[in-house]
C-alpha cells in the first residue's frame, strides 16, 4: 500500500508550480484591479480581492483533498458524477438566479456558484471514461455519436441558460477527439474555415483570393522545384498587386472572373510542359474554385444575409468604425438631396436608423469595450506602468476588469514583460500536460489530460483573444486568473484530478 | 497503445502557434504601436486651463477703466448625459425642445467624451438660478471665465476690445489656444502681453465618468496662473466723458496732450460707442450694427482721419522759415488778396499778428520764401531743393508718418515731397506756384488729429515734444517705454517760438483775433483756428491750443467734420476742454450750452 509521503512525492511539482503562479499572478491582478486609496487592505472580505484570497483557500483545500482520494475514485465514479452534474444543470436552469441575462448561478447565502463551470471537468470524466473502454474506437459512427452525445448534452444546457459564452468552450473537445483518432481532416477543415472567415472580414474577398491564390501558386512551385513556374508566379503577384492598385476593383465579381482567367493563362502555360501529374492541376482548380466560392459566400452572407445587429458584433471586432461613420455621412448627404423621391428617403431614413444604432453599439457596447482593452494593454509598453499604477484599469475605463478583461490589468501595469511572461507560463502548462499525458499508460488518464489541456487551451484562446481584439467578446474567464470562486475551483478540479492521476501513474494501469 | 502518437505533436503546434499569434500581436500594441499610449493620456487626463486674470487699467487719478467680471459657460461632456428631464431643462434655460435637440447634436458630433460649451456666458442671476438644479442633470457643468467690464461708458477706442482669437493669430503665436481671448483694439490690444497675464494648467486624471481622480504626476506638470499686470493710463476720463458730451451730435475728434510728459489725456473720436457693447455674446449682437452704421462709430478719428490741417499749419510754415533765416520776427507781408483770397483786415507787420489773423497771402509769401531761395538757376530746381528742406523739417514735427505713440493703428498722413510731385506732375514740371496751396495747410497736406494736438505740444515746449502715449506706469512701478522718456526736437530754436505763441496767445485774446470764442476768463490761452476746405461739403472746423500760456498743462487739437469756420465751434471746444482739465469746472455755461445743444451731424453739403 501506498502512504501519503508517496502521494506528495510522486505529484508533478512543475504543473503545481504554474499553478501556483498563475493563481498567485490572478490575486495580485484582483487586487490592482480594483485597487482604491481608501479599501488598501489585502485581506479585506468585503473587496473583491479578499474574497478571492478566501476562494484560494478553499481552492488549496479542495486540491489537497483530491490528491488524497484514489485515482479510481474517479474512474470509477465519472459517469454518476456526470449524471450529477447534468442533474444540476437542469435544476439550474428552473430554480437558478439570473445574472447578466444568463440564468447559470445558484445563490447559497452570500454565495452563488455557477454549476456550468464544474461540468466542464465531469464531462471530461465522462469522455475519458467512455473513449477509454475497450473496443471503442473512434472510426466508428456510434463512438462518434455517442461521444458527441456526452459533449452536447451539458452544451446544450448551458446555451438553454441562455450561457453562449460557456457553451463554446465546449468545441475544445475537438482536440481531445482529433488525438483519440477523430480524422485530421475535419480539425483541418474546422480550423481553416474558421481563419478563412475571420480573415476574409478582416482583409476582404479580393485580397483573400488573391492571397490564396499566391500561396497555391507556391505551394505548387515548391512541390515542382520549377525555377520557371517560380517566376511566373512572382510575375503574377506583381501583376495582380499592380491591377488592384492601379484599377481599385470596387466590384468583387468583376475581380472574381479577371482573377479566374489569369488563372487559368498561367495553369494553361504550366499544363503545356507537359509535366506528368496531370491530375493534381484538375484537383488545384477545383479547390481554388470552392475556395473562391466559400470566399465570396462569406463576403455575401455578410453584406446581404446577416441583420445590421449581427453584423455589427463581427465590425466591432474588425473595427470598422471609421467605415460605418463614412456611411452615415453618405446617407446624410443623401437626405438632403433633392432628387430622391419621398419613397426613396423613407428606405434611406431606416437605413441611417440602422446605421446609427449600430455605431452607437459599436462606440458603447462591445466596440468601446474591445477599444478601451486595447488601449490598457497596449498603453503598458515593455515594462508596463507599474503595480498598482494602471490608470485605465484604475479609472474603470476597461469594463470586467477583474473577471473578464483581467488580462488587460497585466498587461497595463506588468507591460509586454508581464504579458508574455504570462503567455509562455500557459503555453508551458499547456504542453506540460500534453507532455505528461502522452506519458501515461492507462488510456483514461492520457484521454482526461488531453480533456484538460483542450479546456484550459479554448479559455486561454477566447479571453486573451479578446482582450488583444482578434477574437470576438466572449465572457468566459481566464483559468485560475480571473476573479470567481466557480471558475477557480472547477479549473483546481479538472487540473488536480489530472495531477492525481498521474501519480498514480507507476501503480495502475486502468 | 494506439496509433494516433504523432498527432500529440500537431496539437502541440496548434497551440504553441496560437501563443506565438498573440506574442507578435502584443508585441504590436505593446511595444510598436504608440498610438494606445496616447491614447490611454486622454482617456485619463483632463488638462484644466486656468484662465489669469486680465489686468485692470485705471485712469490718471486712479479712476478704474476696465475690470474683470465673472461669466459662466454651461458645459457639457455628452457621454456622461444620463436620462434627463428635458422639459425641465429646457424651461430652466428657456430654449425650445428643437433649440435643445439642435445644439446636442452639434455638440455629439464634435465629441461624445471632451467637453464642450453647451450656454455661453451665462449672467450671474441666471448662474445663481441653475446652481442649485445642475445636479438634476449629469453631463452638465459649469465652467467660469472672466469678461471685461467697462463702469465708465466711455472711451471706447481708446481702451479697446477683446475677441477670440482668430486661427491666423493662433498659428502664428504658439500661446493662443482656440477660444481664448485677445485684445483686438485700443489698449486691449496694444498691452495685450502686460494685460493677459500667464495661463496656468494644472492636469488631473478622471476616471470613466469623468469624476476627478487627483493630480496627474503629483502635480509636478501643473502651473499657476500668473494674473495680467495692472495698468496705470494717463488718460483723465472725467475729460474724456466731458469730451465725448461736447462731441455729441458731432463728426470729430478731440485729442488732449499733457505737453510736459506727452501722456494722452483724452482722445475723442465721435461717433462713438458703449464699450459695453463689445463684451462676450453681446458682441455677435452688436458688432454688424456698429459695424454697419453709416458714421462708423468703430472708426477711431483720432488716430485714423486723415485730414488738410487748414490754417493751424501757418504756425510751421512761420517756425520754418525763421529757423531759416528767410524771414525774421519782424518780418511784414501785405495781404495781397490777388496771391490768394483772404478776410478783411489790416496787413501783418510782424509773425504774431500773421498767426493772430491768419492772414492767407501773409503765408503764401513766407512759403514762397522757403520754396524758392536762389539755390538754383532754374525755378523748377530751385522748387526742388526748397521743398526738400521743408518736407523734412515739417517730418520732424511728427507729420508724415514719423510720429511714434503706443495706440495701434495710428495712419501716418501726408507731407507732400520732391518725390511725390515729381509722380504726380513729372520731374521738373512743378514749381511753387504749382504747391503753393501747402503755405495754408491745404493742397496734399493730410494729418491726422493727434499729430494736431502733438503739434500743440511742441509749440507749448518751445521745440520738443515727448512721443504721445497712453501708459503712464505698470504695476506700481514707473517703468514706461525709454521711447516715451525722451525728448524728439524739432529742429526750430526755442527763441522762434516766443512770436508764435504770442500771437496764438492774441489770436484768443485780443480784437481781432481769429478765436476770441476759446478765451476762457483767468487763464492765458494760445490757441489757432484753422478751417480746412473739404471738396465734399461744408468746410471741417480746426483748432489747436494750449493753455495756461506760461508752463502750459494741456495741449489740444480739436476737429470738427463739416462744421465750417475753426473759431466758431472747434475754438470754444478747446476751450471748455481746457477749462474743465485746468479748473475742473466751466465758468461760461452759456458757451458750454451752446456747444451740448448744437447737431452738426446734418449740415446740408455745399451746393
Ligand atoms: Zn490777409
Amino acid at each position: 500500500m501506498r502512504n501519503q509521503r508517496s502521494i506528495f512525492k510522486n505529484i508533478d511539482w512543475v504543473t503545481i508550480s504554474i499553478y501556483l503562479a498563475l493563481v498567485f499572478i490572478g490575486w495580485i491582478s484582483i487586487y490592482a484591479a480594483v485597487y482604491n486609496e481608501e479599501n488598501s487592505a489585502i485581506f479585506d472580505v468585503s473587496q473583491r480581492y479578499g474574497s478571492q484570497l478566501i476562494w484560494m483557500i478553499f481552492a488549496f483545500i479542495i486540491a489537497f483533498v483530491i490528491l488524497l482520494l484514489d485515482g479510481n475514485f474517479f474512474t470509477s465514479f465519472a459517469i454518476p458524477i456526470y449524471g450529477l452534474l447534468m442533474l444540476i444543470l437542469v435544476a439550474v436552469l428552473l430554480f437558478g438566479v439570473t445574472v447578466n441575462g444568463a440564468t447559470s448561478w445558484f445563490e447559497i447565502g452570500r454565495v452563488k456558484i455557477q454549476p456550468a463551470e464544474f461540468a466542464k471537468f465531469a464531462t471530461v470524466l465522462a469522455l475519458a471514461k467512455y473513449l477509454s473502454m475497450p473496443n471503442i474506437r473512434i472510426k466508428e459512427f456510434k463512438t462518434k455519436v455517442i461521444a458527441t452525445t456526452i459533449i452536447a448534452i451539458p452544451a446544450l444546457l448551458i446555451l438553454m441558460q441562455n450561457d453562449t459564452g460557456s457553451t463554446l468552450t465546449y468545441v475544445a473537445f475537438i482536440f481531445l477527439l482529433y488525438r483519440e483518432g477523430l480524422s485530421g481532416n475535419i480539425l483541418f477543415l474546422g480550423v481553416l474555415a474558421i481563419l478563412v472567415f475571420v480573415l476574409t472580414l478582416v482583409f476582404g474577398a479580393t485580397s483573400m483570393i488573391l492571397f490564396g491564390f499566391i500561396i497555391f501558386l507556391l505551394l505548387y512551385a515548391a512541390t515542382k522545384y520549377d525555377l520557371k513556374i517560380t517566376v511566373f508566379t512572382t510575375l503574377a503577384i506583381i501583376s495582380f498587386l499592380i491591377f488592384n492598385t492601379y484599377f481599385e476593383i470596387k466590384d468583387s465579381f468583376i475581380f472574381f472572373g479577371i482573377t479566374l482567367i489569369l488563372f487559368s493563362i498561367f495553369l494553361f502555360i504550366f499544363t503545356n510542359k507537359k509535366l506528368k501529374d496531370k491530375g493534381s492541376h484538375y484537383l488545384g482548380i477545383f479547390i481554388f474554385v470552392v475556395s473562391c466560392a466559400y470566399i465570396y459566400s462569406i463576403d455575401f452572407a455578410f453584406n446581404k444575409v446577416l441583420k445590421e445587429h449581427q453584423r455589427t458584433r463581427i465590425t466591432v471586432l474588425l473595427g470598422e468604425e471609421d467605415q460605418l461613420i463614412k456611411q452615415i455621412k453618405t446617407l446624410e448627404f443623401k437626405m438632403n438631396e433633392e432628387t430622391f423621391s419621398q419613397e426613396q428617403k423613407l428606405v434611406i431614413k431606416t437605413d441611417l436608423k440602422t446605421k446609427k444604432e449600430s455605431l452607437k453599439e459599436l462606440q458603447q457596447g462591445n466596440g468601446w469595450n474591445i477599444k478601451q482593452s486595447l488601449i490598457a494593454i497596449g498603453s503598458g509598453g515593455f515594462t508596463g506602468k507599474g503595480f498598482l499604477q494602471g490608470t485605465q484599469t484604475k479609472f474603470n475605463f476597461v469594463p470586467e476588469q477583474s473577471t473578464d478583461f483581467i488580462f488587460c490589468t497585466i498587461g497595463e501595469e506588468w507591460g509586454f514583460l508581464g504579458t508574455s511572461f504570462v503567455i509562455l507560463l500557459y503555453m508551458a502548462l499547456f504542453l506540460r500536460i500534453i507532455f505528461i499525458a502522452e506519458k501515461q499508460r492507462s488510456t483514461f488518464s492520457r484521454i482526461y489530460g488531453y480533456g484538460v489541456a483542450s479546456i484550459l487551451f479554448i479559455h486561454f484562446i477566447v479571453n486573451i483573444g479578446m482582450t488583444i481584439g482578434l477574437v470576438p467578446v466572449i465572457g468566459i474567464p481566464l483559468p485560475f486568473i480571473s476573479y470567481g470562486g466557480s471558475s477557480l475551483w472547477s479549473f483546481t478540479i479538472l487540473l488536480f484530478i489530472f495531477i492525481k492521476l498521474d501519480s498514480e501513474r507507476l501503480f495502475v494501469l486502468r | 497503445m494506439n496509433n494516433f502518437t504523432n498527432r500529440k505533436y500537431i496539437i502541440g503546434a496548434i497551440f504553441i502557434s496560437i501563443g506565438l499569434i498573440f506574442l507578435i500581436r502584443l508585441i504590436n500594441i505593446q511595444l510598436i504601436n504608440n498610438k494606445y499610449k496616447l491614447d490611454s493620456d486622454s482617456n485619463v487626463l483632463r488638462v484644466i486651463t486656468q484662465y489669469p486674470a486680465r489686468g485692470l487699467v485705471y485712469d490718471r487719478k486712479g479712476v478704474l477703466l476696465v475690470y474683470n467680471e465673472a461669466a459662466y459657460d454651461l458645459m457639457l461632456i455628452p457621454r456622461q448625459l444620463k436620462e434627463i428631464d428635458t422639459n425641465a431643462f429646457c424651461k430652466l434655460f428657456e430654449l425650445t425642445k428643437e433649440e435643445f435637440i439642435e445644439k446636442l447634436t452639434k455638440i455629439k458630433n464634435y465629441s461624445t467624451y471632451k467637453p464642450s460649451v453647451f450656454e455661453k456666458e451665462l449672467s450671474t442671476e441666471a448662474y445663481a438660478n441653475i446652481q442649485d438644479q445642475l445636479y438634476k442633470f449629469p453631463g452638465f457643468f459649469i465652467e467660469t471665465r472672466t469678461l471685461r467690464s467697462y463702469p465708465n461708458k466711455n472711451a471706447a477706442h481708446l481702451l479697446g476690445y477683446i475677441g477670440e482669437v482668430t486661427p491666423g493669430i493662433i498659428e502664428k503665436d504658439n500661446y493662443y489656444k482656440s477660444g481664448d481671448y485677445i485684445g483686438k483694439s485700443g489698449i486691449e490690444l496694444a498691452y495685450e502681453d502686460l494685460l493677459r497675464g500667464k495661463r496656468g494648467v494644472k492636469k488631473v486624471m478622471v476616471d470613466v465618468h469623468n469624476r476627478e481622480k487627483g493630480r496627474y504626476l503629483n502635480g509636478t506638470e501643473d502651473t499657476l496662473s500668473i494674473s495680467g499686470k495692472t495698468l496705470h493710463t494717463g488718460i483723465d476720463i472725467d475729460l474724456q466723458t466731458y469730451g465725448e458730451l461736447l462731441m455729441q451730435n458731432k463728426i470729430g475728434s478731440i485729442v488732449a496732450i499733457e505737453p510736459s510728459s506727452g501722456e494722452i489725456l483724452c482722445l475723442v473720436s465721435s461717433p462713438s460707442y458703449n464699450p459695453n457693447m463689445l463684451v462676450g455674446r453681446e458682441v455677435r449682437k452688436n458688432y454688424p450694427i456698429l459695424s454697419k452704421d453709416s458714421l462708423n462709430p468703430l472708426f477711431n478719428r483720432a488716430t485714423m482721419a486723415q485730414y488738410p490741417p487748414g490754417s493751424i499749419f501757418k504756425t510751421i510754415q512761420a517756425l520754418i522759415a525763421m529757423q531759416e533765416g528767410v524771414i525774421t520776427e519782424n518780418t511784414g507781408f501785405s495781404c495781397l488778396k490777388n496771391l490768394v483770397g483772404c478776410h478783411n483786415h489790416p496787413s501783418a507787420t510782424d509773425v504774431a499778428s500773421s498767426i493772430k489773423m491768419s492772414c492767407n497771402p501773409y503765408y503764401f509769401q513766407v512759403f514762397k520764401k522757403i520754396i524758392q531761395q536762389n539755390k538754383a538757376k532754374s525755378i523748377y530746381k530751385d522748387s526742388e531743393i526748397g521743398l526738400a528742406e521743408w518736407s523734412k523739417r515739417v517730418k520732424k514735427f511728427g507729420f508724415g508718418g514719423t510720429l511714434q505713440t503706443d495706440i495701434p493703428g495710428v495712419k501716418n498722413g501726408l507731407v507732400p515731397g520732391v518725390e511725390f510731385y515729381n509722380k504726380w506732375y513729372g520731374e521738373g514740371r512743378w514749381a511753387f506756384s504749382t504747391i503753393f496751396s501747402l503755405s495754408i495747410g491745404q493742397g496734399e497736406l493730410g494729418v491726422i488729429p493727434i499729430q494736431m494736438a502733438n503739434l500743440a505740444a511742441i509749440i507749448a515746449n518751445k521745440g520738443f515734444y515727448y512721443s504721445p502715449h497712453i501708459i503712464k506706469r505698470v504695476d506700481e512701478k514707473a517703468t514706461i517705454p525709454d521711447m516715451f522718456k525722451q525728448k524728439n526736437y524739432v529742429g526750430v530754436d526755442a527763441k522762434y517760438f516766443e512770436p508764435i505763441i504770442d500771437g496764438m496767445h492774441r489770436v484768443t485774446s485780443e480784437a481781432g483775433g481769429t478765436a476770441r470764442r476759446a478765451k476762457i476768463e483767468g487763464i492765458e490761452v494760445c490757441g489757432k483756428t484753422g478751417t480746412a476746405q473739404n471738396p465734399h461739403g461744408e468746410d471741417h472746423s480746426v483748432f489747436i491750443a494750449f493753455a495756461p500760456k506760461d508752463n502750459p498743462k494741456i495741449a489740444i487739437a480739436v476737429y470738427v467734420e463739416n462744421a465750417g469756420f475753426g473759431g466758431t465751434w472747434a475754438a470754444p471746444i478747446a476751450s471748455l476742454m481746457m477749462e474743465k482739465y485746468l479748473t475742473d469746472s466751466i465758468s461760461n455755461k452759456i458757451k458750454e450750452q451752446r456747444i451740448l445743444e448744437a447737431n452738426l451731424m446734418n449740415v446740408t453739403p455745399k451746393k
